[in-house]
């Protein structure tokens, strides 16, 4: 095969049809951006799944008023119980200094909190997360000291079908994007091949291979996936920067949103290239054999 | 080197056949004139022996090389021994003469050694050793065609396929291209030519083959074109 020859073909057709090849790099870069951020919504909510859901599963909130006996009594039931894998007591300090890490970037909250004013609480992992309503039935609210049971899985359940719907949503419009990548593609190659008809058909005439005629619009085609694919990247790259690191900078450090790391980037990258690359070729090795005869 | 064995070819959108139980061969190194008027089959009797279409019915060979049953990848293989020649001529534009004879050698990966070493040896053959450098468009008509004859014989086909070669031409100039591809006869090529112009055939007197409504109804040895053109 010769290189110089293949090259030069395809940096002619994708010269040629510019306006096309920029409409295709940039449906195929949103397309893979999309794609990535949604990767990155997924990989974020399997950590924040980590984070949530192993630390606790039910909030046992104590009253005010609540005795030393009653709050023994709490605790030796909870570590009788076979519903209970483990479980943490913790104190008002210690329930106060959590606050205050947590709002760090609020400091008027932070002060205008008296710092008796948050619960202790026991905080428990169920054997089962499902048994919330066991535990529950257990412990009555407003009873034994006993002010409030909550079921921190409820609230975490809500938060996570938001997180997927956003993730969901994030794929399904890059999922339509990349069909309109994909179309605008085949159409790309059908004029590429219409071009260079006077080519081809000589090619064919003299015995050109079908891969050596079909090649350079395979590889057009690939390339400008690909340029796509590193604007997609780069996308994602600027987007942690300037959003991401910035705006999202207060929950990160308080450790309610794991942070985007540069490994997840990293993992994703090839993923994302792979996709352009593959896709496009696809798209036009398979429009080469339906609609243009070489 | 070409046998057709009872070739039929039907096109989709046409109920009277484009080719009609049509058997013939021909020779290593004959010519011949495939006659006919327009619609008469001529240019699907070439289609067929290029492969770029399959028959209907009946068998087709080329070379030793039953096409029916050829799969696909073996088609450029195929084309590789044989060469054509257009109406049109069919050259790249925006190449020279020289670098639209190398195309064809380019893309069937020959190396440049050979390239740059039978172009211009296939250029003086047709006559245009001064025009190398020249665009397609500062040529004449009768100047074009030379490019695109050296371009079907630059790989030594066994098989050079005209399809109205001097269709475009005037008369001088037809006779200039003729005595051309009766050169490349000369050098073993078996040359079939589809034409019209009778004053050709009957100063040639080579092999005539007449199709008439898709039908063979004349193959005659040193022919003539006939009375009913």
């Amino acid at each position: 095969m010769r290189v110089n020859f293949v090259l030069s073909e395809v940096a002619t057709g994708l010269r040629r049809n510019l306006t096309m090849t920029v409409a295709m790099i940039l449906t195929t870069a949103i397309s893979l951006g999309l794609m990535g951020t949604g990767l990155l919504i997924a990989g974020m909510i399997s950590d924040m799944k980590e984070i949530y859901y192993d630390k606790v599963q039910v909030s046992i909130f104590l009253a005010d008023d609540v005795t030393d006996e009653q709050r023994s009594a709490i605790e030796q039931q909870l570590a009788g119980s076979p519903e209970v894998a483990n479980h943490i007591y913790e104190s008002k300090d210690e329930a106060y200094a959590r606050f205050q890490q947590q709002f760090s970037q609020q400091p008027e909250l932070v002060q205008n909190t008296p710092a008796d004013a948050l619960p202790e609480s026991f905080r428990v992992e169920l054997v089962n997360p499902e048994r919330y309503e066991v535990i529950a039935a257990e412990f009555p609210n407003g009873q034994n000291g006993v002010d409030q049971v909550r079921d921190e899985g409820d609230f975490l359940d809500r938060l996570f079908s938001l997180l997927n719907g956003a993730r969901n949503a994030t794929i399904a419009v890059a999922v339509v994007q990349a069909l309109a990548a994909l179309l605008l593609i085949s159409n790309t190659i059908q004029l590429a091949a219409f071009n260079r008809r006077n080519e081809t058909n000589i090619m064919r005439l003299v015995g050109a291979s079908r891969w050596y005629t079909q090649l350079p619009f395979i590889l057009e085609a690939a390339l400008a996936g690909l340029i796509g694919a590193l604007l997609a990247i780069g996308g994602l790259v600027v987007t942690k920067v300037l959003f991401v690191d910035k705006t999202l900078a207060g929950p990160i450090r308080a450790g309610i949103i794991p942070p985007v790391d540069w490994g997840a980037i990293a993992f994703i990258s090839p993923v994302i290239a792979a996709a352009g690359v593959g896709l496009a070729g696809v798209a036009a090795y398979v429009t080469l054999r339906l609609y243009v005869r070489i | 080197m070409i046998e057709l064995q009872h070739v039929t070819k039907l096109y989709p959108a046409s109920s009277r056949p484009a080719l009609d139980d049509v058997s013939t061969e021909i020779d290593k190194g004959e010519f011949v004139f495939l006659i006919g008027s327009s619609g008469s089959g001529k240019s699907t009797f070439l289609r067929l022996l290029l492969k770029e279409d399959d028959p209907t019915k009946g068998n087709v060979i080329v070379n030793g090389k039953t096409l029916n049953t050829m799969s696909k990848w073996q088609v450029p293989k195929l084309r590789r021994t044989i060469g054509c020649v257009f109406q049109d001529f069919r050259l790249l534009r925006n190449r020279t003469v020289a670098q639209n004879v190398a195309f064809a050698l380019e893309v069937i990966n020959k190396p440049q050694r050979t390239i740059k070493r039978v172009v211009p040896e296939v250029l003086e053959m047709v006559g245009l050793e001064g025009k190398a450098q020249r665009l397609p468009s500062e040529l004449s008509g009768g100047e074009q065609q030379r490019v695109a004859i050296a371009r079907a014989f630059v790989n030594r086909p066994l098989v050079l396929l005209a399809d109205e070669p001097t269709g475009n031409l005037d008369p001088e100039t037809s006779e200039g291209i003729m005595l051309l591809l009766e050169r490349i006869n000369r050098t073993g090529t078996t040359v079939v030519m589809a034409t019209h112009d009778y004053h050709i055939v009957d100063s040639m007197r080579r092999r005539v083959i007449e199709l008439n409504g898709g039908a063979l109804t004349r193959d005659q040895s040193r022919g003539v074109y006939g009375v009913g053109r």
